[in-house]
């Protein structure tokens, strides 16, 4: 036995309401830059829907994650090592920007600048590759909320495996929301498919990151990574993907995705597992028992041989005791509520999911029987194909059983929840249709519906003695590294050439540039944008408002360029004054409690 | 006879020239470790890099082959293994034009493509430019060599085998005979010298990406694990700064 520690989330799909604010909040922490305009570590899909980038889950076509070769080894879809070199010099399963979409701005500075005319002048959408006009085509989430549906759903690679008479059935239509962000994969098929090595999976916490001066834009891992969640940056010519917040996760706060998340859907704590498992729970022959296969290769945290055993594998005792608190531990192997996204990609994700019931409830409600009913939800969770199959493709490699399961076991508390809040005692045969006792129920029903914030994010911090080591601790002057802050600029040998900035130095110059630019789209200057996103409120970014004329009559137009940086004060993200990280991307405090102070003056 | 040009073009600019080669990677490499990296611009277009850029490279790698055969090995070894000169310059002749077509058609397309597809032109650095130029001069006179010397035999046979081969050898034992390259014909000194050219600029083009050929994928386990305490993060030490008792980097 090798015991590891993972830092793992669950998503709890039926309080998604699709309101991206996860996905705006990340990319403003990490992805606002040129290079990464269609990067999106976390983004929030409609399902059914073609996901971002289009029909990422057709492993036919995109040939993503593992295999199992003839021998019944495991392999990469991709092919073995030898082919994967061979086709480095044209990646022939890489998706190219269309399957994302062409990043744009709008062109905002002729709104102010146009000359007086009959119409109204317009902001027109400029292309952020090229420059120039472009016509606005897909993107994101151009089909969110089923938009498009009838032409855009049949794509959905997930809604082809379920039969035709879902199909038709579908167009009575359900749908719920998907947010994804990394795995951090036990078995990272990025990572086995990088050539340089540069993917690496931390050891203490399992966090999957790219080493930026090790990768060689080599963009295998794009291929490699059956969720397309490895980016390539097309300015630094070096792959990105999401961090799992690791600055934040080190000083033990959650990332920035959950701690903003509107219906707090989002739990972060650690597992510990058995790493002399996971080869051979990922070459499960048939994918029906990979769900097994994985949740078999969990550790239980209390029991005492796992506890030396984690201690001999040099696991700080407060780790063992964070994953005894871990709700992910909880909601996996206690509860048996989540479930892995597409386990037979064989890449033992580390992002698990509670299937949403609402679809069900919904169309119990729709015939108008009592919706809130167990023994009505039981029927209609076995009676109803749909969206069971359809859940069941996504979470269980089309096996319904684990899906029916769970539904039942959410619908069994939500029928024995009613007859508490109605004042009325519960009813113990509910716990006991689904195979647990009232007070197991309860425990559920607290972690899923009123769990606080140090309940959903269990994140011990990593060790005081590596403080100097790690990232971004403020135990030396954010700006005292080799080239000093005068930074900003792009090196000789194209954008971020020329050495790492500390992300903290990053963030403060971009957020510089924003405000005091207001040049319309140049992907090449990186003082390109106005970014309202982004503005505090404190000072007004050039560009944002139409030049006052002096007391003389002049027109005081700002200078363009580093030079108005002398008129703006330039602030830190967020508006607020960096905190002991200096990061700039951590919320004022934790602002979980009370969102409408986070980042205002 | 050795005239001052002689020694100027075939002993100081070839050495400064690799002087640049040899010095500025290892400036780069330190320095520039997040520059390094081959730009790739298959995100914007894949229909023409799918056919050019396989083309390319493997056509250059094996053109690199010839060279080592025809640069490094002295004339001596093939006739001491039994192989005829007549052998030698059909086998030579006869890949090398099929390398050095795939080559050039390869390095045609790619050039078409990084002028006409918009976002990849916008994408073109100063020093891309400049290195496309130089890498298609050196590519077109070796070309004109073969084709023009060899195939066509224009202006006389010349053995650049003994010529060409024992001078580029020389610079290794740091015993050059300029003369042996005053001597060949103006295509192969302007070949060569373009080359030196382009190994001064090597380093600081995106050409490093050559050295970084990930060989070692073959044999390292597939996934990398890599301890956090090893790490002293994203920030390197300042010159002179760096901790002695530093541990091993990375377990890749």
């Amino acid at each position: 036995m090798k015991v590891m520690a993972q830092m793992a989330m669950v998503m709890n799909l039926d309080k998604c309401i699709g309101c991206h604010t996860c996905s705006v909040t990340c990319k403003q922490a990490w992805t606002n830059r040129t290079g990464t305009e269609y990067v999106w570590f976390n983004n929030v899909e409609t399902r059914p829907g073609q996901g971002y980038p289009r029909t990422y889950e057709d492993q036919d076509k995109w040939e993503g994650g593992w295999t199992l070769n003839k021998k019944g080894r495991l392999q990469l879809k991709a092919g073995g090592r030898l082919k994967n070199l061979l086709t480095i010099f044209a990646s022939p399963k890489q998706p190219s920007i269309d399957e994302y979409y062409e990043p744009w701005t709008y062109d905002y500075e002729n709104l102010t600048n146009a000359p007086l005319q009959d119409h109204v002048p317009v902001a027109r959408p400029k292309s952020l590759l090229t420059g120039k006009d472009m016509q606005v085509g897909w993107s994101a989430n151009w089909d969110d909320d089923l938009g498009g549906a009838p032409e855009l759903t049949v794509h959905d690679p997930v809604l082809k495996k379920v039969s035709d008479k879902v199909k038709l059935e579908f167009e009575q239509t359900f749908m719920f929301y998907l947010p994804r962000i990394c795995e951090h994969c036990l078995n990272p098929s990025c990572a086995a498919s990088c050539p340089s090595g540069a993917i690496y999976k931390r050891a203490e916490d399992g966090i999957v990151l790219v080493d930026q001066d090790a990768c060689r834009g080599w963009r295998k891992c794009v291929t490699g990574c059956p969720y397309k969640k490895v980016y390539f940056n097309h300015k630094t010519g070096k792959a990105e993907k999401c961090t799992f917040c690791f600055p934040r996760i080190e000083v033990g706060l959650p990332t920035v995705c959950s701690e903003t998340c509107v219906g707090r859907l989002r739990y972060i704590g650690l597992v510990l597992y058995d790493a002399d498992k996971v080869l051979a729970a990922a070459s499960v022959t048939d994918e029906k028992d990979l769900l097994d296969a994985q949740r078999g290769v969990f550790l239980d945290p209390d029991d005492p041989q796992v506890q030396r055993e984690a201690e001999a594998a040099g696991i700080p005792h407060d780790w063992v005791q964070a994953a005894q608190r871990s709700p992910i531990w909880a909601l996996i192997s206690t509860y048996e509520v989540a479930l892995p996204l597409h386990p037979e990609y064989r890449t033992m994700p580390m992002v698990w999911y509670i299937p949403p019931l609402s679809p069900v409830v919904d169309v119990v409600q729709e015939t108008g029987v009592d919706s809130e009913d167990a023994s009505n939800l039981f029927a209609a969770i076995d009676t109803l194909r749909i969206p069971v199959e359809y859940l069941a493709e996504l979470f269980a490699a089309g096996e319904t059983a684990p899906v029916t399961a769970v539904l039942k076991r959410l619908a069994a508390m939500r029928s024995y929840m009613r007859d508490l809040n109605m004042g009325r005692p519960g009813n113990p045969r509910i716990p006991e249709s689904v195979g647990m006792d009232e007070a197991t129920m309860y425990e559920m029903f607290r972690l899923l519906a009123l769990a606080k914030y140090d309940e959903r994010y269990v994140v011990p911090a990593a060790h005081a003695e590596q403080a100097h080591g790690l990232e971004e601790l403020a135990t030396e002057c954010s700006l005292d590294y080799d080239g000093g802050p005068g930074m900003g600029g792009s090196g000789p040998f194209g954008e971020g050439s020329g050495g790492n900035d500390p992300i903290a130095v990053e963030n403060f110059h971009m957020l510089k540039q924003r405000q005091t630019t207001d040049t319309v789209a140049e992907p090449e200057s990186r003082k390109a944008r106005v970014n309202l996103l982004n503005w505090d409120g404190k000072s007004a970014p050039a560009g944002m408002f139409p030049p006052r004329p002096g007391p003389d009559g002049a027109n005081l137009r700002e200078p363009e360029g580093d030079d108005s940086a002398a008129l703006v004060q330039p602030l830190p993200a967020g508006g607020s004054v960096p905190g002991p990280a200096g990061t700039g991307t951590e919320p004022v405090a934790r602002t979980d409690e009370d969102p409408t102070t986070g980042g205002r003056p | 006879m050795t005239t001052t040009a002689d020694t100027l073009l075939w002993v100081v600019i070839p050495y400064v020239c690799l002087a640049f080669f040899v010095l500025g990677h290892a400036w780069r490499y330190r320095y520039d470790k997040f520059g390094w990296t081959t730009r790739s611009s298959q995100l914007y277009e894949r229909r023409l890099l799918r056919w050019a850029s396989p083309l390319f490279h493997f056509g250059i790698l094996a053109v690199f082959l010839g060279h080592v055969m025809g640069l490094g090995i002295p004339k001596a070894w093939t006739e001491a293994v039994g192989m005829s000169e007549e052998l030698y310059h059909v086998l030579a002749v006869s890949i090398g034009a099929v390398a050095g077509f795939s080559t050039v058609v390869g390095l045609v397309l790619l050039i078409y493509r990084r002028r006409t597809v918009g976002p990849v032109f916008r994408a073109t650095t100063r020093m891309d430019k400049v290195m496309y130029l130089v890498l298609a001069v050196v590519i077109f006179l070796g070309m004109w060599n073969t084709v023009a010397g060899s195939v066509l035999n224009l202006g006389g046979h010349y053995d650049y085998r003994d010529g060409v081969s024992v001078w580029f050898r020389g610079i290794f034992r740091f015993d050059l005979h300029p003369e042996l390259m005053a001597d060949a014909p103006l295509g192969f000194q302007l070949h060569g010298m373009a080359a030196m050219l382009l190994f001064a600029l090597w380093p600081f083009t995106r050409l490093v990406h050559v050295f970084s050929a990930p060989v070692g994928y073959l044999w390292r386990p597939y996934v990398v694990y890599r301890s956090r305490s090893d790490r002293l993060g994203a920030r390197q030490a300042r010159p002179g700064w760096e901790r002695v008792e530093r541990k091993e980097p990375s377990r890749r």
